[in-house]
């Protein structure tokens, strides 16, 4: 492609926009409701009033989500591990793991975290803590262990079989292979798809307000409660997608540099 | 002259397809044999069978005197010694050629890494892969990833080295670069067992040939004798089909 078509495709597209959301932006402005909406859900005073408290909460959803997401990434690839073992020894293994991940795959989420939040400090055990936080993150490491070793597991069983022969035709055991061959490769083709779980699970810490923690939902439905005006949901959602632009943003250029790495000859 | 591989009596299927159906074989130390015949022969899995990675239905195998397939042998210990080169070149995409190189005497020999690395170099530049020693393997002709393949079997100093249709992926201009790695190599006295097509290059470096058909070794003995005088109608039905198709 020339430059010159290079820049005429960019003109056409940025016109094209233009009018495509010229044309949307008049239709919603010019509903009858458009009023009641535009002053129940997008008003600004309220937005700025909201914000700094509804942002503070947020904060802990953002706790939430990294104290998990780090566990989810081990435990997930213990659980794709434990799958993957070969031979008739370790057959329980195998079964326990797949038990694991039809049940937490196919319960729902919020159903985990009513159990868990409400049952488990229930119990009233010597050294149970009784924090919902607590509680809602151990239900999402639950639930999304059971589906990210599903993608570590698509992605070990991506790499060819030919690559696990050749580490183990020069003396490597199963796992010495596991470890240095397979998972290396495996890893590096699902980091898109890890990548959408982990949105979906930021998302997700909303339901852990329905245990009563205050993070940005439960922040902003009080909020909500209290003024009979639905501009701080706005809020929690401009600071979820916030959050979520820049990992994508991130796993994309990880997947370039990957890419440029092994194609450039010599650079390490 | 000591064996350093005999089989015997190898039996192997696949679900209901019988591909090896009784193998008996020897090979002598620093010799080489090459085995022939048609695609499906039973050749590959052969070779797979003699370095553990297909596990065989009866049989023995014995490499150097050690019977590798009674029960409670160590697997790992046994294909330290016994190189295997694949078709397909198998390197590994994530790693340098040097990477590549040193992995299993780093990681099964123990051995460090500034003397692995070493080793690695001097190999690499044996086999002219000097300069592409931090390339990966994206980047290398086909002729050269099979060099580096042949390279990371070497790097475990092997007793005996399987090669499994090595050129059989390669452009026919890259194909005597691998071959003259061969042939050094069995100059070197390296015992190597060696399924090939190369009908010409089997003639040149071959102590023995064994033709291949339908699971059984069919003919075996000095290349002169199997290639050009076989006693067998169907191992002269096979050289007269490689000969039509102007491969010997």
């Amino acid at each position: 492609m020339s430059g010159g078509e290079g820049r005429r495709g960019v003109a056409i597209a940025l016109a094209s926009t233009v009018v495509f959301f010229t044309v949307l932006a008049i239709a919603i402005t010019h509903a009858p409701g458009w009023p009641e909406v535009r002053r129940t859900f997008f008003d600004w005073g309220q937005f700025k009033d909201s914000m700094p408290e509804i942002a503070d909460a947020f904060l802990l959803n953002v706790k939430m989500f990294c104290i998990a997401e780090g566990f989810i990434l081990v435990f997930a690839l213990v659980l794709a591990v434990i799958r993957s073992l070969p031979g008739p020894v370790f057959f329980p293994m195998r079964v326990l793991g797949i038990a694991y991940a039809d049940f937490f795959r196919g319960v729902p989420t919020i159903l985990v975290i009513a159990l868990l939040g409400f049952g488990a400090p229930a119990l009233q055990l010597e050294g149970v803590p009784l924090s919902t936080t607590f509680w809602g993150i151990v239900s999402l490491v639950l639930v999304y262990t059971a589906y990210v070793s599903e993608v570590y597991r698509a992605g070990i069983e991506s790499v060819h079989p030919s690559q696990d022969a050749a580490a183990r035709s020069l003396g490597l055991t199963h796992l010495q292979s596991l470890r240095k061959v397979v998972l290396p490769q495996a890893v590096r083709r699902v980091i898109p798809p890890l990548l959408n779980d982990f949105i979906g699970l930021q998302k997700d810490t909303a339901l852990v307000g329905f245990l009563g923690a205050i993070e940005a939902f439960k922040a902003s439905q009080i909020d909500a409660a209290a003024t009979f005006n639905y501009t701080p949901f706005l809020c929690a959602a401009v600071l979820f997608v916030a959050l979520t632009i820049p990992l994508a943003r991130f796993t994309d250029w990880l997947v370039a540099r990957d890419r440029r790495r092994r194609q450039a000859a010599g650079v390490r | 002259m000591s064996e350093a591989l005999v089989v015997e009596g190898l039996h192997k299927s696949f679900g209901d397809l019988e591909v090896l159906r009784g193998i008996d074989l020897a090979v002598a130390e620093h010799e080489v044999v090459c085995l022939i015949g048609a695609s499906g022969s039973g050749k590959s899995t052969l070779l797979r069978c003699v370095n553990l990675l297909e596990p065989i239905d009866a049989g023995r195998i014995v490499v150097e005197g050690d019977e590798i397939t009674s029960r409670g042998v160590d697997v790992n210990r046994i294909r330290r010694r016994i190189g295997i080169v694949f078709q397909a070149y198998n390197l590994f995409p994530h790693m340098s050629v040097l990477d590549n190189v040193t992995l299993a005497p780093t990681l099964v020999l123990r051995k460090p890494r500034g003397e692995a690395r070493q080793d690695a170099t001097e190999l690499l530049a044996r086999f002219g892969l000097a300069d592409k020693r931090d390339d990966y393997p994206d980047r290398l002709s086909g002729g050269q990833q099979q060099r580096v393949a042949i390279v990371r079997a070497l790097a475990m100093r092997p007793d005996l080295m399987l090669l499994d249709e090595v050129t059989s992926a390669l452009d026919p201009e890259l194909i005597a670069e691998v071959l003259n790695v061969i042939r050094e190599l069995a100059a070197g006295g390296m015992t190597m067992l060696i399924a090939t097509h190369e009908m010409s290059f089997a003639r040149d470096i071959a102590d023995q040939v064994c033709f291949l058909d339908g699971g059984l070794i069919l003919e075996q003995g000095p290349p002169e004798e199997i290639l050009s005088a076989p006693k067998e109608p169907r191992t002269q039905q096979f050289l007269q089909r490689i000969i039509e198709a102007g491969r010997l």
